[in-house]
């Protein structure tokens, strides 16, 4: 036993110094994740702050400016263009000069006076309709804003239902808090499964594998010797992006470390057994590297992480309960926000431990019958 | 000498021989190789399945609980209004503290309260309807919240037409959704499609069987013939050109009689503009290939210089209205970003000249300097 | 077609430089003032140690780099300036010929047929020649890939030779051939030359096929060391080489090593049963002054130019240094009596109706060397695979240290040490690195390991190298660590898988020296090799061809397999391509065993 283990640490600490004495090594494993967290913390956002629009305000009173000055108060809102005629709207919506067109018809502030309705329209351009959508409700709430004081002041009463709006865990609604504990996750999915997947194809055609096997290691001290360090660097890159979220954009922490890491590890042993199955399958290094990537394209896209999974048909849903990431990008979140309990992460738990014995006894299996 | 003067018959009719011949050979390889079809053609046809029936940003029945406190009729009414709703999924609930336990452990993504007081407040012409939303999924949770709203607002608007005294606001929105009027996320996810799976295949394909061309030394006795190198590049380039084009198509074709969506611009504007992209791409692959000269790195550099962007960057998920100044600056060397402009607007809007032209531009610039930096930087020599 | 002569030459050189830049930053001389000259219609060979420079020459006469200095003109035009008109007119196969590997046999040749503009009605008169040359003609669907090496070699060198190019350059052409393909390479080389006045440059490390030569380049760390008719190198040991029949009870291989410790001897080589030997001078009594000869009976021989080519490299930079090379266990294998080491009775591999492996048997004895030989995909390295548990057996009885290693335990394997036919440790770590990892793998720790680890640095001299990525090491020293590494835990059985492959005259006596010497301290070899007269250092060896063993017995007992001519002893070489050859036209029904089968 002690002697197993002594060769699966001698194995593990050789494969650190293969990844990491290579500087290029070094760089591609640990300088990419912190990049790309910084950049997609900034990117990978649904909220807007910048929507230009122009107005076509037909009735220029008090009431009409006051609107206008209340949309370009917001700091949503960019104003581009005072449009005078009905034509001039479509080329500025066609030629993606503005995302929204305000219209304001010439009896808006009669009718408000007399305590009518009036109509604003309002044309987005919809070839972002989740874009389109955002703005459309931005404009919703300040108009909602307008309509309760314009009330106020003209003493127009009349019951009225208020809408108190709260969210848990994300008060301000950030859509950067969601991204970025799913980063975790999503970005050292990438790298472990790679890493794994090559380390492997790069023994077997530079044939140290076969040096390997004629040592004493056993097929699962081999198995073991591959999968530690890929798990120890995962560690250190999910530490990574933790830490960027938390020094850099202030997201606070709200679980404990214990729980996510406890969560962390099955999941990264869950991405080495995937990757050791796709190594296992591929004969070459290119074809290692172009399998992890076929799976790990809808592991990506079926996650969670850009598109809810309640919005899939059934039986994709279905289908997303053998990805890891989608289990991983839960953990993160709600442990990183809602500070969820091991008893309460369970149901995601148990299907990342699944995954990773199913992956790495059939791996296990194969690396000692595909030995040809 | 004899063999000298047999060996170039005709200069040009000599080149465009040895181009053929090398455009076959790649294209003998592509057929060949299980893992050039499988990313080549197996990928974007996933893709092209997932886009189509899978991803959707469009939020629908959304499991909340309706904690119906008041059991007065109007009360009653307006947690009708949720059930019915094809948004929601709504469990109608008499106590919050069940409410919350369901929030906890996310069997719901929202809480709508009607507090035992609603119906006298509603009297009074203050009533207050309460929508807790989970907010980790901050798009989601603010889908949801707009939906809440909706609901109630539709409810107010009827009790206004049945005359009960609700005023609704006097300024009302009129919103119209142009070129997407049933708000289908499709319409904007799989022009998205097209551009990943091009990048795919023009940059990703290109760098590794380049660069697996260095690593296994086939270069260098091919090197020692009458090939040049722009040839050998045209080599690389036209199979997999071809093969982005079989790539497009059948994203084309699934768009418009899988998916049915409208292209409302004309194909052929829609081909010329993937064409300049793929040539972008393809000469990306092939820069990465060349300054690498290793399968390994060339894909990770790929990855991470042309499909991470096109994914994140180009403004088909994530709209570049919501960048910071700083990334808006860097996507502006994406060519990504122009070629999403394009398929948007041709996908959905029609040819809109003032969109296509400039976008356009900016894709044949980068496409030629991408090929003849790859030209210039990849030489016939070893050391 | 031009006759040699009068002619200009067809490439001359003049004060080539060559540096490169290593990446742990120092800077290594690759070429240093050489000057040459080839002239047309001629075979002119290039040879060297590991790290000469040979493939950096030819690389600058291909146009693929460019010198630091100095001149170099191939048919009258300079390199540097262009290139490319030189490409267009010359042929190059490069050490590791860049074939497409899913490409088919066919679609390679078109290709460079394409390249080259060779016409449709040339390729009709041109490739049937070929075909036969090489003997392709059955395979021309076949992808590449699945070719066997030798197969592969004379595909990339029909592909430089889809037309007539005006200089032929072949960096290293045969390496990890077997010597029937490779007698075939040659063939079509000498045919080329013969008949169609092809000029053919190229670089080598078989020293047999320099001799054969109308000239030779003998390069040394970047330097001309000399150039001329092979024969006039050959000259240089006229009256310094003799033959010595070991006295009875020795063996050649133990009076061979004697003999290298020998200050004043400069070359030792078993062959034949006897030693061939060069002395540092020439001397009227050849057995004076050299104790290790005593007894044995001594005669002159015929020089070859391996004999000048040792005497020119152990008279310059490594003058007067002893070869390395014996190497001291520090704690010799226990002696099993003479019971059977590795057993093998009708072996069998399938790989599906094709048998790879077929009924093949014999036996190892405990302390013995034994060569297993054959051609290219004669079995040989699928029996080794088998025999080190890398490949389940089809069916038969395998014994390795009385176990089967596919089935033992994982802890049996500390018995063995393996090195595999390609160097295949870990390039980016430092020798010390992977030194460590294989003492980890065997178990080693503590004081133990740093023991061993010592051991290993000191005998096969890679102090110096410590530190060094291994992928890095000059060839010899990498051979050196795979053995090192094999042999961290003291292994009393070695497997070694053409372990010569591709390397140097030196490095071979040294690798050889060091086996021999393993052998002595009860360490059991079992190998294979392309280099047949290394088959004279085995106790036993077995030839192998189609899966099968033709032969087997002491290298004495198979050498009398081949016919002799009258007056002259055959060589390994010539016996095994007549027994080859005769298994595979059939001639051979008692194809079993000669000698005392046991």
């Amino acid at each position: 036993m002690l002697e197993a283990i002594r060769r699966i640490l001698g194995l593990t600490w050789k494969e650190l110094l293969a990844v990491l004495k290579d500087p290029r090594g070094r760089i591609t494993l640990l300088i990419p994740p912190v990049f790309q967290c910084l950049i997609y913390g900034y990117v990978a956002t649904y909220d807007l702050n910048d929507v230009p629009y122009a107005v076509l305000d037909r009735d220029r009173s008090a009431a009409s400016r006051d609107l206008v000055a209340r949309l370009d108060g917001s700091r949503a809102f960019h104003r581009l263009a005072d449009l005078y005629r009905t034509e001039d709207l479509k080329t500025a919506i066609d030629e993606r000069r503005v995302l929204l067109v305000i219209g304001i018809d010439s009896d808006f502030e009669r009718k408000l006076l007399l305590g009518q309705p009036a109509d604003v329209q309002v044309i987005a351009d919809g070839r972002n309709s989740n874009t389109a959508g955002t703005a459309l409700g931005y404009v919703g709430a300040v108009v909602t804003a307008f309509n309760a004081d314009w009330r106020a002041a003209h003493g127009q009463g009349g019951s009225q239902v208020r809408v108190a709006l709260r969210a848990w865990y994300n008060p301000n609604l950030e859509t950067r808090w969601h991204m970025i504990p799913s980063l975790i996750g999503t970005l050292t999915l990438l790298q472990t499964l790679l890493l794994t997947a090559m380390s492997v194809a790069r023994e077997r055609e530079e044939g140290t594998f076969d040096q390997l096997l004629v040592t004493p290691f056993r097929p699962v001290e081999i198995m073991a010797g591959k999968a530690l360090p890929s798990v120890l660097i995962g560690f250190v890159q999910a530490t990574n992006i933790l830490l960027v979220a938390q020094l850099w954009f202030q997201i606070p922490f709200a679980g404990s470390f214990l729980t996510l890491y406890t969560g962390l590890s099955l999941f990264l042993l869950a991405a080495v057994g995937i990757g050791l199955l796709v190594s296992s399958i591929a004969a070459t290094m290119q074809q290692a590297m172009l399998y992890s990537f076929l799976v790990m394209m809808p592991f990506a896209l079926l996650s969670g992480l850009a598109t809810p999974l309640s919005s899939m048909p059934k039986a994709l849903e279905d289908l997303t309960r053998v990805n890891p990431l989608r289990y991983a990008i839960d953990i993160a979140e709600r442990v990183y926000l809602e500070g969820a309990g091991l008893d309460l992460l369970l149901p995601d738990l148990w299907p990342l431990a699944l995954i990773a014995i199913v992956t790495l006894s059939t791996a296990s299996w194969l690396f000692r019958h595909r030995v040809t | 000498m004899n063999a000298t003067e047999r060996s170039r018959p005709r200069p040009l009719s000599a080149k465009g021989r040895r181009v053929w011949s090398l455009v076959r050979k790649e294209t003998h390889q592509i057929v060949r190789d299980p893992s050039s079809i499988a990313v080549g053609v197996v990928l974007p046809v996933i893709l092209i399945l997932l886009f189509g029936y899978g991803l959707s940003l469009d939020v629908m029945n959304v499991p909340v609980a309706v904690v119906l406190e008041d059991p007065s009729p109007d009360a009653v009414e307006l947690a009708a209004g949720f059930q019915l709703s094809p948004y929601f999924e709504a469990r109608l609930l008499t106590s919050m503290s069940r409410a919350r336990e369901l929030m906890l452990a996310r069997q719901v993504d929202g809480i709508v309260r009607i507090r035992p007081d609603f119906a006298r407040h509603l009297s009074l012409g203050d009533a207050e309807v309460q929508i807790l939303v989970h907010g980790t999924d901050a798009n989601k949770a603010r889908i949801i919240q707009i939906y809440a709203q909706g609901a109630v607002g539709q409810w107010t608007a009827r009790r206004a037409a049945e005359g009960k005294d609700v005023a609704g606001g006097p300024v009302i929105v009129r919103d119209r959704l142009w070129f997407n009027e049933a708000n289908d996320s499709h319409y904007f996810l799989v022009p998205g499609l097209v551009v990943l799976v091009m990048t795919l295949i023009g940059a990703l394909l290109t760098a590794m069987v380049m660069a697996r061309e260095w690593e296994r030394g086939t270069l260098e006795s091919l090197f020692v013939t009458p090939v040049r190198i722009d040839e050998v590049l045209l080599g690389k380039t036209i199979p997999y050109f071809a093969l982005g084009m079989v790539g497009l198509s059948l994203c084309l074709l699934a768009a418009r009689f899988l998916f049915q969506i409208p292209v409302r611009g004309s194909v052929w504007v829609l081909a010329g503009g993937s064409m300049l992209y793929l040539l972008v791409a393809l000469g990306i692959g092939l820069l990465i290939s060349t300054a690498t000269k290793s399968q390994f790195v060339a894909s990770q550099v790929t990855v991470l210089v042309s499909f991470l962007p096109a994914f994140m960057l180009s403004g088909f998920l994530f709209d570049l209205r919501s960048m910071p100044a700083v990334v808006r600056a860097i996507t502006t060397i994406l060519p990504a970003r122009y070629y999403v402009a394009i398929l948007q607007t041709v996908f959905l809007a029609g040819d809109v000249w003032g969109v296509i032209v400039p976008n356009a531009a900016v894709l044949a610039i980068m496409a030629a300097v991408v090929l003849l930096l790859s030209r210039v930087i990849t030489r016939k020599k070893l050391d | 077609m031009s006759a040699a002569g009068g002619n200009p030459p067809v490439l001359v050189g003049r004060d080539i430089r060559k540096t490169f830049r290593r990446h742990t930053g120092d800077v290594v001389k690759a070429l240093d003032a050489v000057s040459l000259e080839v002239g047309p219609g001629m075979l002119t060979a290039l040879v060297g140690p590991d790290g000469a420079g040979k493939t950096t020459l030819i690389r600058l006469a291909a146009g693929l780099m460019t010198a630091d200095t100095g001149e170099l003109k191939v048919l009258d035009i300079d390199v540097a300036a262009d290139p490319q008109q030189v490409q267009e007119r010359i042929g190059y196969m490069p050490q590791r010929f860049g074939l497409y590997e899913d490409l088919s046999v066919l679609e390679n040749l078109n290709l460079y047929a394409d390249m080259h503009g060779v016409t449709a009605a040339e390729r009709r008169e041109r490739y049937p020649r070929l075909m036969e040359m090489t003997a392709l003609g059955r395979f021309t669907d076949r992808l590449a890939g699945r070719l066997s090496g030798g197969m592969k070699q004379k595909l990339g060198l029909a592909c430089t030779l889809v037309r007539l190019p005006e200089l032929l350059l072949l960096d290293e052409p045969t390496v990890g051939v077997d010597p029937l393909s490779r007698r075939d390479l040659w063939k079509i080389i000498r045919q080329l030359v013969h008949d169609q006045g092809l000029t053919v440059l190229l670089s080598t490390s078989y020293l047999d096929e320099a001799e054969r030569c109308d000239r030779s380049v003998v390069l040394q760390e970047g330097r001309v060391l000399a150039q001329g008719p092979p024969a006039e190198l050959s000259r240089k040991a006229a009256g310094r080489t003799f033959l010595a029949e070991p006295p009875a009870g020795q063996t050649a291989r133990g009076l061979q090593a004697r003999l290298l410790d020998d200050p004043g001897i400069v070359d030792a080589v078993p062959e034949g049963g006897q030693v061939r030997f060069v002395r540092a001078a020439p001397e009227a009594d050849p057995v004076a002054s050299v104790g290790a000869l005593q007894g044995a009976a001594v005669v002159p021989a015929q020089p070859r130019f391996e004999d000048g080519f040792m005497i020119l490299l152990r008279g310059t930079a490594a003058a007067g240094q002893a070869l390395a090379g014996s190497t001291i266990l520090d704690r010799p294998p226990e002696r099993y009596g003479d019971e059977v080491v590795i057993e093998v009775r009708d072996l069998v591999r399938r790989f599906g109706s094709f048998a790879a492996v077929d009924h093949v048997s014999f036996e190892v004895r405990p302390g013995a060397i034994f060569g297993l030989l054959g051609p290219n995909g004669a079995g040989k390295t699928t029996t080794f695979r088998m025999l080190c548990g890398l490949l389940p057996a089809t069916s038969g009885t395998l014994r390795v240290a009385g176990v089967d290693l596919r089935q033992a335990r994982a802890s049996a394997r500390q018995r063995i040490g393996y090195v595999a036919q390609k160097f295949s440790l870990y390039g980016p770590l430092s020798v010390t690195e992977n030194l460590e990892f294989f003492a980890s793998a065997y178990g080693l720790h503590g004081g133990r390991r740093r023991d061993r680890i010592g051991w290993a640095m000191r005998q096969f001299e890679l102090a110096r190298f410590a530190r060094l990525p291994s992928e890095q090491l000059p060839g010899g020293y990498k051979q050196r660590l795979a053995m090192a590494a094999a042999l961290l835990h003291q292994p009393e059985i070695l497997f070694l898988d053409e372990p010569t492959s591709g390397a140097d005259p030196l490095a071979r006596r040294e690798f050889w020296r060091r086996i021999s010497a393993l052998a002595e301290q009860g360490v059991t070899a079992i190998i294979t090799t392309h280099f047949l007269e290394e088959a004279e250092y085995c106790d036993r060896v077995a030839i192998m061809d189609a899966g099968r063993v033709l032969a087997q017995g002491t290298p004495a007992e198979v050498r009398r397999r081949a016919r002799p001519e009258p007056g002259r002893s055959p060589t390994m070489e010539e016996a095994f391509i007549a027994i080859v050859e005769a298994a595979r036209h059939g001639e051979s029904p008692h194809a079993a065993s000669v000698g005392g089968d046991a």
